[in-house]
C-alpha cells in the first residue's frame, strides 16, 4: 500500500529572521480564481468611494494679514517659507510648518501689487503703488536693527507686477511698459511697449528664461524676447487676461487666466488655436499657477473657489471652498507639488492638499503598493457609470451651484440660436467655429 | 505685398495717362499730317511705351517721371529725361562733357567703381521695420524652442516621470565656511571654544593638532631609541631614516596615521563580517561553508606536502587523529533523533531517504583511511558529483508526478524536443551559457507561467462560449474540439516522455542544464508570437499601450489560427506530421468559414443586376463558377437555423429532477420510467413573447441584462477606437491575485512620482544633455542695442522686396 503524506521543503516557508513576511505561496492558475473583472470592479468601487470619504483637502488657515492678501511668492530654495503681500502695503513671512508668521514688513503705502524671490532665496522685490520697487534680505534684521529695503527704486510711473529672471541678477516689472532691470542700476536696461494700455501682470518663462510673457488690460497677451530686445506677437482675445503662467516642464505652453471664465493653454509658436480651453469656473479667473511637474494647474477665480486642471483636459477635477473664502486673488502651488495655497480677500492664506484625499506622511512600502493599485484600478475603471458618478460627485455652494445652471442655460441658448441663425441662412454662410478658435479675435504679428 | 500692390496701382494710374497724353498726341498729329515715316516712328515709340507700361504692371519697376514731349529752353537738373522711353539715365551720359579733361581722371575711377552698385532703396517707415524686427525675432525664438519638441513629447508620453528630474547631490559644505559665519554667543559655547582654543584644535586643516604633533615627535624618538622589529614593520620610514625626521616629520605622521586607520577599518570589517556570518541560520550556507573550508585545507595540506613534509606529516597525523575521534563518536551513525525520524519518513519520502544516504556517505568518508592524497581528493570530487546526481533527477520526478499539471505540461513541452536533440550536442558550452544567463531565469520563467495561464484562460472562456452555444459560436466550438484534441495529444506527448525520462534517469542530470537554456530561448521565441495573437489578458504595460495605439485588425479570426499553428509546431516536435496536416485543415476551414459569412450576400446582390445579353456565355460560365463555389451554403436558410437556434438557446429549460435507480431498478440500458420523468420534471414558465417573433429577416438578441446595464459602459471612451480594446483592457486584471508579484509591481506604476520635501525645479537644458548658452541673458541684453543686426538687415530687405 503506499501512503501519500504531505511534506515540504522548510526552505519554502521558514523566514530566515523573524522581521520577514510571511511567504505565502500562491497558484496563479486563472481557473482558481475566476471571475477577475467583477471583483476588480468591486475593488476598483471601493477604491473610489473611500477616495471620497477620505478626501479632507483643506489643512490649514494662515491669518494675519489686515487687509486682503493681493499676491504670493514661494521661496525658491526652502519649501516652508511662503511670502504674501496685503492690499495695505504690508508683506510677511510665513513658516508653513509651523504655521506662523515669522516676519512682518510695511513694505509700501497702498496694494502690494507684485512680489518675487530672487533665485538664490536670499532676497525678495515687491512693489507697490506708490511707484517703487524694492528690494528686501530675505533673513530678518538682527536685534536693534531697523527693517529697511536693501534698494529702492523710484518710478515715474505705477508697477503692477514684477517677476526675477530665473538665472540672473535681473527682473521684469510691468506697468505702462515692461521693463527690465539688472539689480545693480536704478534704470531699467530695457523697456518694450506695443500699444498704449496699462500692462498687468508679467512672467519670465522658466526654462528658456530670455522669454517673457505679459497681458494688458486691452484684452492681448505680449510675448517678448529680452535677449533682442524686441516684443515678439500679440494675441487679442474676447476679454481681458489677467494673468498667465509658463509650463515649467514644457518651454513654449502657457495658460492664461481670462476675464471670460475661462483659462486658455497656448503653444507660443501657434497663438492663432490655443491648445486647450479650460472652463468650469462661473466668474474671471484671477490667477493660476503650474504643478512643478507641468501636469496640472490650479487657478484662483473671483467666484470663491479654486480649481485644478489636469493640462489636456477642458474640464476640472478638483475644486476647493470653504465657507469662509472669499474671492480668491492670488493662488500658488508649492515646489514639492504637494500642496497649493490661496489668498484671497478675506485677509486668509489657505493651505491646501494637492490631491484631496491623499494620506500625508511617510508610508510604508505595502501601503504605497495598495495605494498604487487602487489608483490603476480607479483609472481602470473611470469610464463605468457607477464609478464615475462616485468619483465625480463634488459639494459646491449654493451660489457656484445656481451659477453653473444658469450658464448652462445661457450657453444652449446661445447654441441653439447659432444652429437656427445657420439652418435659416444660405448654407456657408455661418460657419461652424470651434470652440477654440471662438475666443482669439486676432494675432498680431 | 502693400509694396507691390502699390506698385502696381501706380502702373495702372501710368497708363491710364499714358493713353490720355497719347489721344492729346494724336491729334495734332493727324492734324499736321506729317511725313509717313515720322508717322510709323511715332507708332512704334507709342508702341514702346504700351508695352514698357504694360511691364511695369509686374510690381517689379518703380514708377518713372512721365516723358516730356514738348520742347522746352529750360532743362531742369531734377527733371533729366533721357533720349528714349524707358531708358535709365546713365551716368555715362552725364559724364560725356567731363570726358576731355583729364584732370578729372580720379574722380571718373571712382564714379565708374561707384556704378557697379546699386542704387540705395528708399527706408521703410518705423511701424513697417518694427513689425520686420518682431517677425524676425518670433521666428527665430520659435526656432529656438522646436529643440524642446522630442523632450516634450517624450515626457508625456513616458510611462513613468519621477521628479524632480535631476539626481541631487548632497553638497557638504567644508566646515571653515560653516565656522566663519558662525560665532559663539552663548556661555556654554564660549566655553566649549576656549577648551578648543587651549588645546589649538586646527580648524583648517584637521589632521594633527600641535599637541599631537609634539607628542608623536615625543614618540617618534622614543620608537628609534627601541626600534622593535615590529615598529619597524610599521614604520618602515622610521627605521630606515632615524636622523632625518625633522624634514619628514610630517610625512611619516600621514603614514602612520592611513596605516593605523587601514588596521582598524580592516579589523572592524572583519568583525562586522564575522558577526553576520556568525548570525546567518541557514543550514545550507554552513554546509557551504564547511565544504569550502575543507576543500581549501585539503589544498593547503596538499602544497604543504610539497614544501614541507614534515608539517605535513604533522597535518596527517592530526587528520588520522580526527578520524579516530569520528569513529569513536556516534556523530554520522544515523542514531540521531533527527536521522531515527528520517528513517521513519525515508520509507515514504524521497528525500529523506537522501537525507540518510548522505549522512552515511558522510560518513564513511570521514572514517575513510587516507592514503594516497591526490587519488582520494580525485575520488571524493566523484562521489560529490554522484550526490548532486540524485538530487536534480529527484526535482525532474517531482515535476513529473507532482501536484499541479500545467507546471509539468509546460516542463514536458519544453522537454520534448530538447530530449530528442541533445545527446548529439556537446553539454559543456551550454553549462556555460547557463551560469551566464542565470540572472534572467526567474523573469523567464515567469513568462513562460503567464503565458501559460494566458492560454488556460482563454481555453476556459472558449469552452464556456461553446456550452452556452450561441449562434455565433459555431466557429468557438470547433475550435474548442481542436483545443481538446490538442490536450489529448499533449497527454500522449507527456506520457511518452515519462518513459523518456525514467529510462534516461542517469543522462538527466546533465541534460537538466540544456533544459533549462532551451526553455529561456523558447520563451524568448514565444515572446514575439504573444503579441501578434494578442491574447485576452495584456501582461505589461507596454502591451497595454499598444493595445490603445494599434489600430484593430478587422479579421478576429486571424490570430487564432496563428496560435493554434504555434501550438502545433510545439506538440509536432516529436510527432509525425499527420496532427499538423490536421490543423492545417481545421486552418482552412476557418478562412472559408470567413469567406461564407461575409462574402455571398455582396455577391448574390451584384450577379443579377449585372446580366447583360451579350455577354451571355461567359455571364453563364461566371455564374456557374460561382454556384460551384457556393454550392453548399443556402443563406436564407443559414439564417433561419441561426434564428431557431437562437430562439432556443434563450429559451428557458426545463429542469429535470428524476434520480435513476431511484424506487426502481437502475443500470445501463434501463432508463427511469415516462411516468416518474413526468412526475419530477419541472417545466420552466413560459417567459415573455419574443420581440422578434413576427419578424422573421431579424433576430433580436434578448439578452441584455437590465441589472447589469447600470454598471456596464455605454459609449466607447475616448482614447479607445474599439469596443474590442476597451473589453480587454478591462478583463486584463492588474491586482496581486491574478499576478506574480513582478508583474502587479510593473502593472501598478504610477504615472508620476513625486517625493515628499523634495523641490522640483524647472526642467533644463542641461538636464536632458543640451548644452544652453553660456553667455546670460543679461549680458546679451545689454551688449545688444536696440539696432538691427547685419543678418537683421537681410531679411528686413528680403522681406520688404516681396
Amino acid at each position: 500500500m503506499k501512503v501519500k503524506m504531505l511534506s515540504r521543503n522548510p526552505d519554502n516557508y521558514v523566514r530566515e529572521t523573524k522581521l520577514d513576511l510571511q511567504r505565502v505561496p500562491r497558484n496563479y492558475d486563472p481557473t482558481l480564481h475566476p471571475f477577475e473583472v467583477s471583483r476588480e470592479y468591486v475593488r476598483a468601487l471601493n477604491a473610489t468611494k473611500l477616495e471620497r470619504v477620505f478626501a479632507k483637502p483643506f489643512l490649514a488657515s494662515l491669518d494675519g494679514h489686515r487687509d486682503g492678501v493681493n499676491c504670493l511668492a514661494k521661496h525658491p530654495k526652502s519649501l516652508a517659507t511662503v511670502l504674501s503681500g496685503a492690499c495695505d502695503g504690508e508683506v510677511r513671512i510665513w513658516n508653513l510648518t509651523k504655521r506662523k508668521c515669522i516676519r512682518t514688513i510695511q513694505a509700501h503705502e497702498g496694494f502690494v501689487r507684485g512680489i518675487c524671490t530672487r533665485f538664490c532665496g536670499t532676497s525678495f522685490f515687491t512693489v507697490g503703488d506708490d511707484k517703487t520697487v524694492k528690494q528686501w534680505k530675505m533673513d530678518a534684521p538682527g536685534y536693534g536693527e531697523e527693517e529697511e529695503p536693501l534698494h529702492t527704486i523710484l518710478g515715474k510711473t505705477v508697477y503692477t507686477g514684477i517677476d526675477h529672471h530665473w538665472k540672473d541678477p535681473a527682473f521684469a516689472t510691468c506697468g505702462q511698459q515692461v521693463d527690465i532691470w539688472d539689480e545693480q542700476r536704478t534704470n531699467p536696461i530695457c523697456s518694450m511697449t506695443w500699444g498704449f494700455d496699462s500692462i498687468n501682470s508679467v512672467k519670465f518663462n522658466p526654462i528658456e528664461t530670455f522669454l517673457l510673457g505679459s497681458c494688458a488690460s486691452d484684452r492681448n497677451i505680449v510675448l517678448y524676447d529680452m535677449r533682442q530686445a524686441t516684443p515678439l506677437k500679440k494675441v487679442i482675445l474676447d476679454m481681458r487676461t489677467n494673468t498667465i503662467c509658463w509650463n515649467p516642464m514644457e518651454a513654449f505652453i502657457f495658460t492664461a487666466a481670462n476675464e471670460d471664465y475661462n483659462l486658455y493653454t497656448f503653444d507660443m509658436r501657434a497663438l492663432d488655436t490655443p491648445v486647450m480651453v479650460h472652463m468650469d469656473h462661473v466668474s474671471a479667473v484671477l490667477d493660476v499657477d503650474y504643478c512643478p511637474t507641468g501636469k496640472e494647474f490650479v487657478s484662483a477665480s473671483f467666484d470663491k473657489s479654486i480649481r485644478i486642471f489636469p493640462v489636456d483636459r477642458s474640464r476640472s477635477r478638483e475644486v476647493y471652498h470653504t465657507k469662509r473664502m472669499q474671492h480668491v486673488i492670488c493662488v500658488r502651488w508649492t515646489a514639492d507639488s504637494k500642496y497649493i495655497m490661496c489668498g484671497s480677500d478675506e485677509m486668509n492664506i489657505r493651505l491646501w492638499k494637492a490631491n484631496a484625499s491623499e494620506k500625508l506622511g511617510v508610508l510604508a512600502s505595502r501601503e504605497r503598493a495598495a495605494q498604487d493599485y487602487n489608483q490603476k484600478l480607479k483609472e481602470k475603471f473611470q469610464h463605468h457609470p457607477n464609478i464615475k458618478r462616485i468619483a465625480r460627485h463634488r459639494h459646491l455652494p449654493k451660489s457656484i451651484y445656481s451659477q453653473i445652471q444658469e450658464q448652462r442655460i445661457m450657453r444652449e441658448a446661445r447654441r441653439r440660436k447659432e444652429l437656427n441663425r445657420r439652418k435659416h441662412s444660405k448654407p456657408g454662410s455661418v460657419p461652424v467655429v470651434s470652440e477654440r478658435k471662438k475666443h482669439v479675435v486676432a494675432v498680431v504679428k | 505685398m502693400q509694396a507691390a500692390e502699390m506698385n502696381a496701382v501706380r502702373a495702372a494710374e501710368s497708363l491710364l495717362a499714358l493713353s490720355q497724353q497719347e489721344e492729346l498726341v494724336d491729334l495734332p498729329n493727324h492734324s499736321l499730317s506729317a511725313s509717313e515715316d515720322e508717322g510709323d516712328s511715332d507708332g512704334e515709340r507709342k508702341h514702346q511705351k504700351l508695352l514698357e507700361s504694360i511691364g511695369s504692371l509686374d510690381g517689379k519697376k518703380r514708377w518713372k517721371l512721365a516723358e516730356r514731349s514738348e520742347a522746352c529752353l529750360k532743362v531742369s537738373e531734377f527733371n533729366v529725361c533721357s533720349e528714349g522711353s524707358g531708358e535709365k539715365l546713365l551716368l555715362s551720359d552725364l559724364l560725356e562733357p567731363a570726358k576731355t579733361s583729364s584732370s578729372l581722371a580720379a574722380v571718373k575711377k571712382q564714379l565708374n567703381r561707384v556704378k557697379s552698385k546699386k542704387a540705395v532703396e528708399l527706408p521703410l517707415n518705423k511701424e513697417e521695420v518694427e513689425r520686420i524686427h518682431r517677425e524676425v525675432a518670433f521666428n527665430k525664438t520659435s526656432q529656438t524652442l522646436s529643440k524642446w519638441d522630442p523632450i516634450v513629447l517624450k515626457n508625456r508620453q513616458a510611462e513613468q516621470l519621477v521628479f524632480p528630474l535631476e539626481k541631487e547631490q548632497p553638497n557638504f559644505v567644508p566646515i571653515e565656511h560653516v565656522l566663519s559665519s558662525w560665532k559663539a554667543r552663548t556661555p556654554l559655547e564660549q566655553e566649549v571654544f576656549n577648551l578648543l582654543y587651549k588645546n589649538k584644535q586646527p580648524v583648517t586643516d584637521p589632521l594633527l593638532t600641535p599637541l599631537e604633533k609634539a607628542s608623536l615627535k615625543a614618540m617618534s624618538l622614543e620608537e628609534v631609541s627601541v626600534s622593535s622589529p615590529r615598529h619597524a614593520m610599521l614604520l618602515p620610514a622610521f627605521a630606515l631614516k632615524p636622523r632625518n625626521h625633522c624634514k619628514c616629520h610630517s610625512l611619516q605622521a600621514k603614514m602612520r596615521r592611513a596605516e593605523l586607520q587601514r588596521a582598524r577599518a580592516l579589523q572592524s570589517y572583519y568583525e562586522a563580517r564575522a558577526r553576520r556570518e556568525k548570525k546567518i541560520k541557514s543550514k545550507k550556507y554552513h554546509k557551504i561553508v564547511k565544504k569550502g573550508k575543507a576543500k581549501k585545507a585539503l589544498k593547503e595540506f596538499e602544497q604543504l606536502q610539497k614544501v614541507n613534509p614534515a608539517a605535513a606529516l604533522e597535518e596527517l597525523e592530526k587528520i588520522e587523529k580526527a578520524r579516530m575521534m569520528e569513529r569513536m563518536s556516534l556523530k554520522h551513525q544515523n542514531s540521531g533523533k533527527w536521522a531515527k525520524s528520517k528513517a521513519i519518513m525515508a520509507k515514504y519520502d524521497l528525500e529523506a531517504r537522501q537525507a540518510m544516504q548522505e549522512q552515511l556517505a558522510k560518513n564513511k568518508e570521514l572514517t575513510q583511511k587516507l592514503q594516497v592524497v591526490s587519488e582520494s581528493e580525485g575520488e571524493n570530487g566523484a562521489e560529490e558529483e554522484e550526490l548532486l546526481v540524485p538530487d536534480a533527477v529527484n526535482e525532474v520526478q517531482m515535476c513529473a508526478d507532482g501536484p499541479n499539471p500545467w507546471m509539468l505540461r509546460n516542463c514536458n513541452s519544453d522537454a520534448k524536443g530538447e530530449v530528442q536533440k541533445d545527446p548529439e550536442q556537446p553539454p559543456e558550452p551550454v553549462v556555460q551559457e547557463v551560469s551566464e544567463s542565470e540572472d534572467e531565469r526567474p523573469g523567464a520563467e515567469e513568462e513562460i507561467l503567464l503565458h501559460e495561464f494566458e492560454e488556460r484562460r482563454s481555453l476556459r472562456k472558449r469552452s464556456e462560449l461553446s456550452q452556452n452555444a450561441e449562434p455565433v459560436g459555431s466557429q468557438e466550438t470547433k475550435d474548442s474540439s481542436c483545443q481538446e484534441v490538442l490536450s489529448e495529444l499533449k497527454l500522449l506527448t507527456q506520457k511518452l516522455n515519462q518513459k523518456n525520462h525514467q529510462s534516461r534517469k542517469q543522462k538527466v542530470s546533465s541534460v537538466r542544464t540544456v533544459l533549462q537554456v532551451q526553455k529561456e530561448e523558447c520563451a524568448l521565441e514565444e515572446e514575439e508570437p504573444v503579441l501578434l495573437q494578442r491574447p485576452e489578458r495584456v501582461q505589461t504595460l507596454e502591451d497595454l499601450e499598444d493595445l490603445g495605439h494599434e489600430e484593430y485588425s478587422q479579421n478576429k479570426e486571424l490570430p487564432r489560427p496563428v496560435m493554434e499553428e504555434e501550438k502545433a509546431e510545439k506538440t509536432s516536435n516529436n510527432q509525425t506530421d499527420a496532427p499538423k496536416e490536421k490543423k492545417k485543415k481545421e486552418q482552412m476551414i476557418d478562412l472559408q468559414n470567413l469567406l461564407t459569412t461575409k462574402s455571398p450576400s455582396v455577391k448574390l446582390l451584384a450577379v443579377p443586376t449585372a446580366v447583360e445579353e451579350l455577354e451571355d456565355e461567359e455571364e453563364k460560365h461566371q455564374k456557374q463558377i460561382i454556384k460551384e463555389a457556393f454550392a453548399g451554403d443556402d443563406v436564407i436558410r443559414d439564417f433561419l437555423k441561426e434564428k431557431k437556434e437562437a430562439v432556443k438557446a434563450n429559451k428557458p429549460k426545463d429542469v429535470d429532477l428524476t434520480l435513476p435507480g431511484w424506487g426502481e431498478w437502475g443500470g445501463i440500458g434501463l432508463k427511469p420510467s415516462a411516468k416518474k420523468r413526468r412526475r419530477f420534471l419541472i417545466k420552466a414558465p413560459e417567459g415573455p413573447p419574443r420581440k422578434d417573433k413576427n419578424l422573421p429577416n431579424v433576430i433580436i438578441s434578448e439578452k441584455r441584462n437590465i441589472h447589469a446595464a447600470a454598471h456596464q459602459v455605454r459609449v466607447l471612451p475616448y482614447p479607445f477606437t474599439h469596443h474590442q480594446q476597451f473589453e480587454r483592457t478591462v478583463q486584463t486584471p492588474i491586482g496581486s491575485t491574478w499576478n506574480t508579484q513582478r508583474a502587479f509591481q510593473k502593472l501598478t506604476t504610477p504615472k508620476v512620482v513625486t517625493k515628499p520635501g523634495h523641490i522640483i525645479k524647472p526642467i533644463k537644458a542641461e538636464d536632458v544633455g543640451y548644452c544652453s548658452s553660456s553667455r546670460s541673458d543679461l549680458s546679451v541684453t545689454q551688449s545688444n542695442p536696440k539696432r538691427p543686426s547685419g543678418h537683421h538687415k537681410k531679411q528686413l530687405k528680403k522681406i520688404s522686396r516681396d
